[in-house]
């Protein structure tokens, strides 16, 4: 399953860091920052509740970037 | 600018009027020290809580963290040599920030620039409803209502116009400037902008499903697809920063220690301390890392005004290497409509043969029929015609004022028993029969569209090796159109399956580097246009299967745009090269220099945002692609 999120971050390599940081939660398939367009696509692995994912995966972006946001 | 950069502005402005100031100031020692950290704290607080927020979450090399080690270092090697001159540390810290407001501001400002370049989507939809036109969801619309669309308003789901009649300025969508008629009965498609009369539309589609949401979708996402450019940067910043730092560190211990222990020199560590933190000053990656992106969706959005939609940037660049292009034939270069084009070997008149052409086929719909009565152009009384008889794949036999014709192929005449002159001309070809003797022939084809030579030399100009036609057509009629064209090859007589495996032959031919595109009208080829490195699609406006098959949609079915797209790839490829060895160079070369201890903190600073802001003016160029 995909779902695109609506982001908020400064500057674009954290940004990549971003990317970098949910491809590497557990339940993420895959995932692609947009940072022109401020949006976060998530591939979820099978049977993986999006909501509760997510949460890591705003945890593990604020670890990198601690001033971004993601909307969900 | 938001509220964040205006107080970023601010704090910019007051730290600046702060380090003037305290420049006349004459203030000594400890509290020159003190007074020195409140526009350093003003300037560059926000850097250094970060950073130690980086710590604490283990991820240690970010840019806050080098600015700040850079920074503190600097005001550290200042209190200690006693000089007093911090002016340094904070004025690197302030550009900095300068930098980090104006990348800030740039992207803000070309993200609002592409969008509004691309502001297609249509707000509401015009119910009426009782006499009074009512604005609602164009969501909440059902397929089948009447919406009412007036003069200035954007048509906002397709449909079918049920009444008025008006002109329609598509250039959103085609990048078409001339205006299109449209009348009652004619199909519209969401996007057009009407110009004159008010028209009434019956929707045919959902707003989600309709040629603008489609549109929208398409482009919004294309950036999210991203180039090989792409990766390589954001690998290169994930290498470059440590290694910077690493460097930064050893510069700032091993010649110091082999001055000492090697030479018997002083060690000098302030002075390799210092150098080492210019390292650190030049070690942020944002200028490769903004830039490459920018570019890419200022590209796209570019060449989505133009009527050019890319599906993504990494098919941008496999466009950009485009060596190959093979073309459908019908409705590609040719406009797939039929039409008559010369008559041969008659016997009597002209328009007396087409007369009776017409007259003997006035009952068939049939394609080529049709032509013969367009060419014809004059009403058909059709009570001059009797006994009609369609001998199926050969033609047909008629009676008309009294005498018998017989208009068909080759086979028909063979039939009929009445020798014909074979025609050296490529086309169908209709041999025409009065009264039993042979009486001429008419030579109907598909036209080449106008621009089809020029799209063909334009596409040599552009770099492109080889152009190849593909078609389902008889040899006479490919080779003559290949020839006309100036192609460089044909394949003719070829059924779909054929034409993906000719396709494929060529992808094993060439090299890897040299990219094939196949272009065609997305009807029953979109197989090929997957199999192709890259597939473009032509005149794709309403056609569902072409924008879903395609990685580059063509929304008119200008063949010279194939040119275009692929100068415009050209031209965003370039900047992109240009940006990163431009970003790279010059941040070696400082690297070099501040090794060197030739360059120091303040060249660095400037190198640093200098370098970020030519990226980024050089990376919004991508977006200006008019006149290529």
């Amino acid at each position: 399953m995909k779902k695109t999120y609506k982001i908020d971050v400064d500057c674009a390599n954290c940004a990549n860091k971003m990317e970098h940081a949910a491809k590497n939660t557990a339940g993420v398939k895959d995932a692609t920052v947009n940072f022109m367009t401020l949006k976060m696509i998530v591939e979820f692995e099978e049977g993986q509740e999006p909501k509760a994912v997510m949460q890591d995966v705003l945890k593990n972006c604020k670890k990198v970037e601690s001033d971004c946001e993601i909307f969900f | 600018m938001n509220k964040k950069q205006k107080k970023m502005l601010m704090r910019i402005l007051a730290a600046a009027v702060l380090l003037i100031a305290l420049h006349f100031l004459p203030v000594t020692g400890i509290l020159r020290f003190l007074c020195y950290l409140v526009p350093y704290f003003i300037a560059g607080y926000d850097i250094l809580l970060k950073a130690g927020k980086g710590i604490k979450n283990r991820q240690v090399f970010d840019e806050n963290f080098l600015m700040a080690v850079a920074t503190a270092g600097a005001i550290a090697i200042a209190l200690y040599e006693q000089s007093g001159d911090y002016t340094e540390a904070i004025a690197v810290m302030l550009f900095y920030q300068v930098g980090e407001l104006f990348q800030s501001y740039a992207v803000g400002k070309s993200r609002r620039n592409i969008s509004e370049l691309m502001d297609i989507r249509p707000d509401y939809a015009n119910i009426e409803q009782e006499g009074n036109l009512e604005k609602v969801d164009p969501d909440e619309v059902e397929i089948g209502s009447i919406i009412v669309v007036q003069p200035g308003e954007k048509v906002p789901i397709d449909g079918v116009i049920v009444e008025g009649s008006s002109t329609l300025n598509t250039s959103a969508l085609t990048g078409e400037s001339l205006p299109r008629d449209a009348k009652a009965g004619d199909e519209i498609v969401s996007g057009c902008i009407n110009m004159t009369g008010v028209l009434k539309i019956q929707t045919t589609k959902e707003f989600g499903e309709s040629t603008v949401s489609k549109i929208l979708d398409l482009v919004e996402n294309a950036s999210s697809r991203k180039s090989k450019s792409e990766d390589f940067i954001s690998k290169f910043a994930r290498i470059y920063t440590p290694a910077v730092c690493a460097s930064a560190l050893a510069l700032a211990v091993l010649p110091p220690l082999v001055r000492m222990f090697a030479f018997g020199l002083p060690a000098g560590w302030e002075d390799w301390i210092y150098r080492a933190l210019t390292f650190l000053v030049i070690s942020c990656p944002c200028a490769l890392v903004i830039s490459i992106p920018l570019s890419f969706f200022a590209g796209i959005g570019g060449a989505s005004k133009e009527g050019v939609l890319v599906k993504g940037s990494n098919y941008l660049e496999t466009l950009s290497q485009t060596k190959i292009v093979v073309f459908d034939k019908t409705g590609t270069l040719t406009q797939g409509v039929f039409e008559v084009n010369g008559i041969h070997h008659n016997e009597m008149e002209e328009e007396k043969l087409l007369e009776y052409a017409a007259l003997a086929e006035s009952a068939s719909s049939h394609p080529i029929s049709k032509s013969i009565q367009k060419a014809y152009g004059k009403e058909l009384d059709r009570s001059r015609v009797s006994q009609i008889q369609e001998i199926s794949g050969n033609g047909v036999t008629a009676v008309v004022d009294g005498r018998t014709v017989a208009a068909g192929n080759d086979k028909l005449m063979d039939h009929l028993g009445i020798p014909y002159k074979s025609c050296r001309s490529a086309g169908t070809i209709i041999h025409m029969a009065v009264g039993g003797h042979y009486a001429g022939h008419i030579v109907i084809s598909d036209l080449v569209k106008p621009h089809s030579k020029d799209a063909v030399a334009a596409l040599k100009a552009a770099g492109v090796k080889k152009t190849v036609m593909l078609t389902g057509d008889g040899r006479k009629v490919g080779e003559q159109v290949a020839a006309s064209l100036g192609l460089d090859e044909v394949y003719s007589e070829l059924l779909p399956d054929g034409k993906v495996e000719k396709v494929e032959e060529m992808l094993r031919q060439k090299s890897e580097k040299a990219k094939l595109a196949f272009v065609g009208d997305g009807i029953n080829d979109a197989p090929v246009l997957r199999r192709a490195d890259i597939g473009i699609a032509m005149g794709a406006m309403g056609s569902d299967a072409a924008i879903e098959a395609a990685d580059v949609v063509l929304m008119d079915d200008d063949p010279l745009q194939i040119a275009k797209a692929i100068k415009i790839s050209r031209k965003c490829l370039g900047i992109v090269y240009q940006n990163i060895v431009f970003a790279i160079g010059i941040k070696l070369i400082c690297l070099l220099l501040g090794a060197l201890g030739i360059a120091n903190m303040w060249l660095a600073i400037f190198a640093d945002v200098g370098v970020m802001i030519i990226a980024v003016l050089n990376a919004i160029r991508a977006l200006f692609v008019k006149n290529l």
